[in-house]
């Protein structure tokens, strides 16, 4: 019981400072999910006077990912029945073609301007519909969503490392009285600081597996795979792997230094 | 015979202008028994300070198992404290740390192997008497127990000199003729060097014994 609440205080601080970095990167990971699914069914659409090779258009403007070139003839159909088929070859010569443009990223609205800049310097392209529109919504909505992510989690470190940094006032008492006792019979610095650092490192320890449980539950818990179905994304909300050991490699990382400031701010009574 | 402290014109001083120990000589011989006495705030503590190498010396020297200890290093210190044995007067038993534990540590840090350390320590809560309480933490004892736990770490490790702060004050006459036997076995049979500050020298004191009295910053031997 007594060596349980001598951890709960670091353990509880790694936690949230894991915890807030996981969200973090599950928020990020959504949001670039969910820019794939808007760069898959976004494209732009170019009136041409004369046919164009996907080629051409490629080496003006590198972005392109594909060129499908958009039949007219649905619209001629419509008019068959009235025009003689002499007519409509003659039509279907002077019609201007169409070509959607599928891009590889989802572009910034200040992308999206330069794009067709690019493609309007082509002679024979007359217009390029961007729907702009729609677009700059969704993006400043995503944008907007990221910042105001980054900031909460940005604000709850700062909290929790000020937090930890009230408490480290408390440890550094505490172990210096230990640390005193112990060099009083002659005990050298490593071993007067063993305690502490394995008392970090468990904590640590203790931290990322907490952290582990948290996110499996999470990940696993229908609700947040319901929630993903409904946007029509598909992320990894945990990775059981390389998650768990960027989060142990930081929460080691952070308490190992914790324990270097107390250590080093360690000064001997008389 | 061979000199386990050497102490030459010295003064000792928390602040520059309040001397509490000024420029004394005098020398413990290795394997003796030493009684200090003195009123309360005439400095006992103080000089144990020093000897331990917590209080530099503000003049004079100070030498101790053949350390310097006014200019000493790091290294040197804990080479010379781990062949100590303190007893503090408030004890500085480690709170986080059960009995057996802190009974340990001086085991621990001169690297003792572990079944030695253990049967040290089983033997040693005997002796004290508080064989019952070995996984219990410092703030579950009393103040006597807890002296006695104090006790029995500072004779772990076999020291060379032990130097003890009022190591009865807190007990009754029982448990104070338990520390005194243990003080005068551990300067017997084991040579070691014993250094005790107290109010009541025992009158049951079988082993020789030398008494320094300390009065106005000066120290003097009692014949
Ligand atoms: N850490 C300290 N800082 C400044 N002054 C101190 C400190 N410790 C003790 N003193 C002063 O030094 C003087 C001697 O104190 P010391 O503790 O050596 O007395 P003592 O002889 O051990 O007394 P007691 O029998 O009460 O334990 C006292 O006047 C005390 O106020
Ligand atoms: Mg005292």
């Amino acid at each position: 019981m007594k060596s349980f609440k001598n951890h709960l205080s670091l353990v509880i601080a790694l936690v949230s400072i894991l915890f807030t970095i996981q969200v973090f990167t599950v928020v990020d990971r959504s949001i670039d999910a969910y820019k794939d699914k808007l760069t898959k069914n976004y494209s732009l659409v170019i009136v041409s006077q004369n046919k164009l090779l996907p080629k051409e258009l490629k080496a003006k403007v590198s972005t392109i990912a594909d060129v499908i070139e958009l039949s007219p003839e649905s619209v001629i159909k419509k008019l068959n029945t009235k025009i003689s088929k002499n007519n409509i070859e003659l039509l279907k010569a002077t019609l201007p073609r169409f070509y959607k443009l599928k891009l590889a990223i989802y572009p910034s609205p200040d992308e999206i301007q330069k794009i067709r800049k690019k493609l309007l310097k082509i002679k024979s392209i007359t217009k390029v519909e961007s729907f702009s529109a729609t677009h700059d919504t969704i993006y400043n909505l995503l944008l907007l969503f990221k910042t105001v992510i980054s900031v909460l989690a940005f604000a709850i470190l700062i909290v929790t490392v000020l937090l930890i940094f009230k408490e480290l006032r408390i440890w550094q008492f505490k172990h210096n009285e230990r640390m005193n006792i112990m060099s009083l019979f002659g005990a050298p610095t490593w071993l007067r600081s063993a305690v502490l650092f394995r008392l970090a490192i468990v904590d640590a320890l203790i931290a990322s597996v907490v952290n582990f449980g948290i996110f499996s539950y999470i990940a696993s818990s229908s609700w947040v795979s319901q929630e993903l179905k409904t946007i029509g994304i598909h992320i990894v909300v945990f990775d059981k792997v390389n998650d768990f050991l960027s989060g142990l490699a930081i929460s080691v990382t952070l308490s190992i230094l914790l324990a270097a400031f107390i250590v080093l701010g360690h000064k001997e009574e008389v | 015979m061979d000199k386990v402290i050497i102490a030459n014109n010295l003064s000792l001083a928390y602040s520059n202008d309040d001397t509490i120990i000024n420029k004394v000589n005098f020398s413990v011989d290795t394997g003796s028994f030493i009684f200090i006495t003195g009123a309360s705030g005439s400095g006992k503590s103080t000089l144990l300070k020093s000897l331990y190498g917590a209080l530099k010396p503000i003049e004079g020297s100070l030498v101790v198992g053949g350390v310097e200890l006014k200019s000493v290093s790091k290294k040197k210190l804990n080479f010379l404290r781990k062949h100590l044995g303190i007893v503090f007067q408030d004890y500085k038993l480690v709170k986080e740390w059960t009995i057996e534990k802190n009974i340990m540590l001086p085991l621990i840090i001169n690297g003792y192997e572990k079944s030695v350390t253990q049967n040290q320590v089983d033997s040693l809560l005997k002796h004290v008497r508080l064989q019952h309480q070995a996984g219990k933490y410092p703030q579950e004892l009393s103040g006597g127990e807890q002296q006695r736990v104090a006790m029995a770490r500072a004779l772990a490790h076999n020291p060379t000199v032990i130097l003890a702060d009022e190591p009865t004050g807190n007990l009754d006459d029982y448990s104070s003729q338990l520390i005194w036997n243990l003080l005068e076995g551990a300067n017997e049979q084991l040579e070691t060097t014993v250094i005790v500050v107290t109010h009541h020298i025992p009158e049951t004191m079988k082993v020789e014994y030398k008494h320094y009295h300390i009065e106005s910053g000066d120290i003097r031997e009692v014949i």
